[in-house]
């Protein structure tokens, strides 16, 4: 009996070398690159802590950073939180205990995360946020879509699609939110000065079913309506279900993010045009400016990655 | 009879040392695998990262030496934890707040006790339906939001350090540990805890007091819950709403790797504590190694099937 339990720990542990001598999905560079690597990035590991990759949104910001490190023969290491912000803890002071040079943190909560940075900076190992920031502790730089500028490209759109005059919808995301303050801001001050008058401001909560309902309503009271700017794909794809409900097919909805559920309403016509976040350059950006941390260059506290228009014309 | 009670013969202890041997060999695996494993900074990162699951295991050890199971323990947890910050977010002091959480605990464990005994609701089925009723309220409760915690004497409790070595929450889990041994082995109530799972029939007409045992598991799994939910909410500045998903699974895992018999009757918490760390270590290995977080549960789900596997067989 012991002796079977001797054969299955020793089994898995074999099994979990294994695994980390292939790490196919997660460790970009290959055992035999790695030797063969430059000098500089030789022995050079760079740890990403991701919230969850129960998203296509991280899994590209994974795709993006794996890429880039490869390029040099980086070695990167890639923990995964699952949502959860204690999993995600334990995570990082892994990799504090792996002294990995640069800790890239894409945070669960940017509260719950304060705690790691800090221990990562008495461990002197470099922070650098991605997409969410933190709340406490030192980090390098904070790398994330700019949602302002974002806000203004769709108020552009719009002012554009309907030649400068018309009555617009806002469907806000949860309040408080830094991307809702962000994208609303950059949307209304778009908007001002210009002939578009925002009639009703809302949150929806980024929910889809939330942006069908207050959709809905406020189309009862406000019928007049030539466009809905929606803070997030999934409240414009709500907007889209109401308005179709209500026979409204000429009201020009505008989305944000880039979902691909969202992409594909884009490319049926549903919607007029989304702001789409980049992802793939967010991770790129990242193991990008941790290479410079590496080197001892110096970064900019902020980076923002631009957003693109994603109109029929384009939507791939 | 001697047999289902907690001593056992001496091969009974040889096979209940198979979770040891199975800690052990993979500390000495890790050892060798991974420079950056074998040092104290290391071992009392992984101490304190097990904490949280072992003070829930604890609890979860004696719902199922009674012959129960406990899935509402991760919700008991996202509950009080969130009762706990709120209750310090609307101004009141520390103590009034950590005596909240801790008493809400225990009156949901006992809730379940008195839905398993005088309710006669199978096990599973009353906690999983108070798992999902406490998941909705803290749900409504928090809006879905983080409640922080600014309280700085509260962040000791998951945050801090004694001596500037040991954290907080190693020193909770070792001396919950102590109390609980306590409690199975040296009380009149461990023994009806043993006896109770072993034969509840035997137990009843030997006297046990079967209803007020239950009520007394239970509530005790409720309050461990909450105290693991208190030094959470500690530990991440905030009280998250969704808190604690999945934690009953890691409990039981923990509870059933260190041998203890899902059947009831048979077990010991010293094993508990050895297959929190089994777990923990094997965490913290595979990502020292840098094993994809894919094949991290594929491990993870093998070591925990293997565990029942060898419990089937005693």
């Amino acid at each position: 009996m012991r002796k079977f339990e001797l054969l299955a720990v020793s089994a898995l542990t074999l099994l979990a070398a294994a695994c980390s001598q292939q790490g196919p999905a997660d460790s970009s560079a290959p055992s035999a690159a790695s030797s063969s690597a430059p000098a500089a990035a030789a022995g050079k590991t760079i740890g990403l802590a991701l919230s969850t990759q129960n998203n296509p949104f991280f899994v590209a910001l994974k795709d993006g950073a794996q890429k880039e490190a490869a390029v040099d023969g980086y070695t990167l290491t890639v923990v995964d939180a699952q949502d959860d912000p204690a999993k995600q803890i334990s995570s990082v002071e892994d990799l504090i205990q792996k002294k990995v040079s640069v800790i890239l943190l894409n945070p669960t909560d940017s509260s719950a995360l304060a705690g790691a940075v800090k221990e990562a900076n008495n461990a002197h190992i470099p922070v650098i946020t991605l997409d969410r920031s933190v709340d406490g502790g030192q980090v390098v730089t904070h790398i994330a879509s700019d949602n302002v500028a974002g806000g203004d490209d769709a108020a552009k759109f719009l002012i554009k699609a309907l030649d400068n005059k018309g009555n617009v919808i806002e469907l806000q995301g949860v309040p408080g939110t830094s991307a809702a303050r962000d994208r609303g801001e950059g949307f209304d001050d778009g908007i001002k000065g210009s002939g578009l008058k925002i009639i009703a401001q809302q949150p929806a909560n980024f929910d889809r079913a939330q942006g069908l309902s207050v959709t809905e309503n406020l189309l009862q009271g406000h019928p007049d309506v030539q466009a809905i700017f929606a803070q997030n794909d999934e409240m414009a794809l709500g907007a889209v279900r109401a308005l179709d409900g209500a026979k409204r097919a000429n009201v020009l909805v505008v989305g944000f993010d880039g979902t691909p559920d969202g992409i594909q309403a884009v490319k049926d016509g549903k919607i007029a045009a989304i702001v789409a976040q980049q992802p793939q350059l967010i991770g790129q950006l990242g193991v990008k400016s941790a290479k410079s941390v590496i080197d001892g260059q110096t970064v900019e506290a902020k980076i923002s990655v631009p957003l693109k228009l994603v109109t029929k014309d384009n939507a791939q | 009879m001697t047999n289902r009670f907690s001593f056992g013969n001496g091969a009974a202890l040889l096979q209940r040392l198979g979770s040891v041997i199975g800690l052990l060999l993979l500390l000495i695996a890790l050892s060798v695998l991974s420079p950056d494993f074998l040092n104290a900074g290391n071992l009392l990162t992984v101490l304190r990262q097990v904490s949280i699951n072992a003070l829930i295991a604890f609890g979860m050890t004696f719902v199922i030496l009674a012959g129960g199971i406990d899935l509402s323990v991760g919700a008991i947890l996202a509950f009080t934890g969130a009762i706990t910050a709120g209750v310090m977010a609307s101004g009141h002091g520390m103590l009034l707040a950590i005596g909240a959480g801790l008493g809400l605990g225990l009156l949901l464990g006992v809730i379940n006790g008195v839905l398993v005994s005088w309710g006669r609701v199978a096990p599973f089925i009353a906690t999983l339906g108070t798992m999902t009723l406490l998941r909705g309220l803290t749900l409504s409760y928090t809006q879905g939001q983080p409640i922080g915690v600014s309280n700085n004497s509260f962040a000791l409790l998951g945050d801090g350090y004694i001596a500037h070595l040991i954290p907080n929450p190693v020193v909770w889990m070792f001396g919950v540990f102590l109390l609980c041994a306590f409690l199975l082995r040296g009380t009149v109530f461990g023994r009806h805890v043993f006896a109770l799972g072993g034969n509840e029939e035997a137990a009843r007409l030997s006297g046990v007091r079967i209803n007020a045992m239950k009520l007394g598991v239970y509530g005790l799994s409720g309050l461990l819950s909450a105290f693991a939910g208190i030094v959470l909410t500690s530990r991440l500045y905030s009280a998250q709403a969704t808190a604690g998903s999945g934690y009953e699974l890691d409990a039981i895992a923990a509870v059933v790797l260190g041998g203890t018999s899902l059947a009831g009757g048979r077990g010991w918490l010293f094993g508990t504590l050895v297959g929190a760390l089994l777990i923990g270590f094997l965490n913290n290995g595979l990502n020292l190694l840098g094993v994809s977080s894919f094949y991290q549960q594929v491990v993870k789900g093998a070591v925990i099937l293997i565990a029942v596997l060898l419990d089937r067989r005693k």
